[in-house]
């Protein structure tokens, strides 16, 4: 059998994914986490907080939500089911940090907790920085009007 | 009619990363990375704010928009301190996000312990 047949064979053989369940749950759940996000904007203006601050204040309660639920355990029971639903919201972020933390607190609070805490998050912040940062470089030189 | 947009569009945007996940090789980290890169770039041309003031929370909460985030908060940086701002710029737009997931994640995470699915 040369490579080509084995490929066919073996793409043959596997399992299907369940390609319009995974979808869907996907888009149900992550439609409604930015959905309650709505729900506490509209809270906090209504409130009468200034627009700057609602923003923050908005993922921030999503931030303590995702810790909350995945303290309990709830988190990572939805996230089993709805995929990147959980995992592309910034509560899933949260999630991202805190799953690592709890599995290795048993090696110790610093090089074990602390030190595990970035190590999905890390990637995402040094490249969110990076390419912000060339973002920036760029904004910077067209503010100068020289060109 | 803001919060039917939210759901759309957030849902849509978590639908595609499914999409990602499921036919392609990429991992979900290096998705994660493509989407705050991708909510940079976006935002540096001026298409993501469009997005925003459309849908809301649909699409400042997906990870676009934590990218969204950090382009916004560097150009008011420039805007307000010069050259400093591009160094300045992308931590404090992701600061208060990031310091309420490190402060409650890290408490939470040594008080609970992790329960088997």
């Amino acid at each position: 059998m040369n490579k080509k047949d084995y490929i066919k064979y073996s793409k043959s053989h596997a399992p299907s994914s369940p390609f319009h369940k995974n979808f869907i749950l996907a888009f149900l759940c992550g439609g409604t986490i930015c959905t309650i996000g709505q729900c506490f904007f509209e809270l906090y203006t209504f409130i009468g907080i200034e627009e700057k601050n609602v923003k923050m204040l908005v993922s921030s309660t999503l931030v303590i939500l995702s810790c909350v639920m995945t303290a309990i355990g709830i988190y990572d029971k939805i996230a089993k089911h709805c995929g990147a639903g959980t995992l592309v919201p910034i509560t899933g972020f949260a999630n991202a940090m805190m799953s690592p933390v709890m599995d290795y607190k048993s090696e110790g609070v610093i090089t074990g907790a602390a030190a595990k805490m970035f190590i999905i998050a890390g990637p995402v912040i040094v490249y969110g920085v990076i390419s912000s940062m060339i973002y920036g470089l760029i904004y910077y030189v067209s503010t100068l009007n020289i060109i | 009619m803001m919060y039917l947009k939210a759901f759309l569009i957030g849902g849509l945007i978590c639908a595609f990363a499914q999409i990602l996940i499921d036919h392609t090789k990429l991992t979900p980290a290096r998705i994660l990375v493509g989407y705050v890169c991708g909510g940079v770039i976006l935002s540096g041309f001026g298409i993501y704010e469009k997005l925003v003031d459309f849908a809301g929370c649909g699409a400042t909460v997906p990870l676009t928009g934590f990218g969204h985030c950090l382009a916004v908060s560097v150009a008011e940086s420039i805007n307000e301190s010069g050259f400093i701002g591009i160094l300045s710029g992308p931590l404090t737009g992701a600061a208060v996000g990031l310091g309420t997931a490190i402060f409650f994640g890290f408490i939470l995470a040594l008080l609970f312990n992790s329960k088997p699915l």
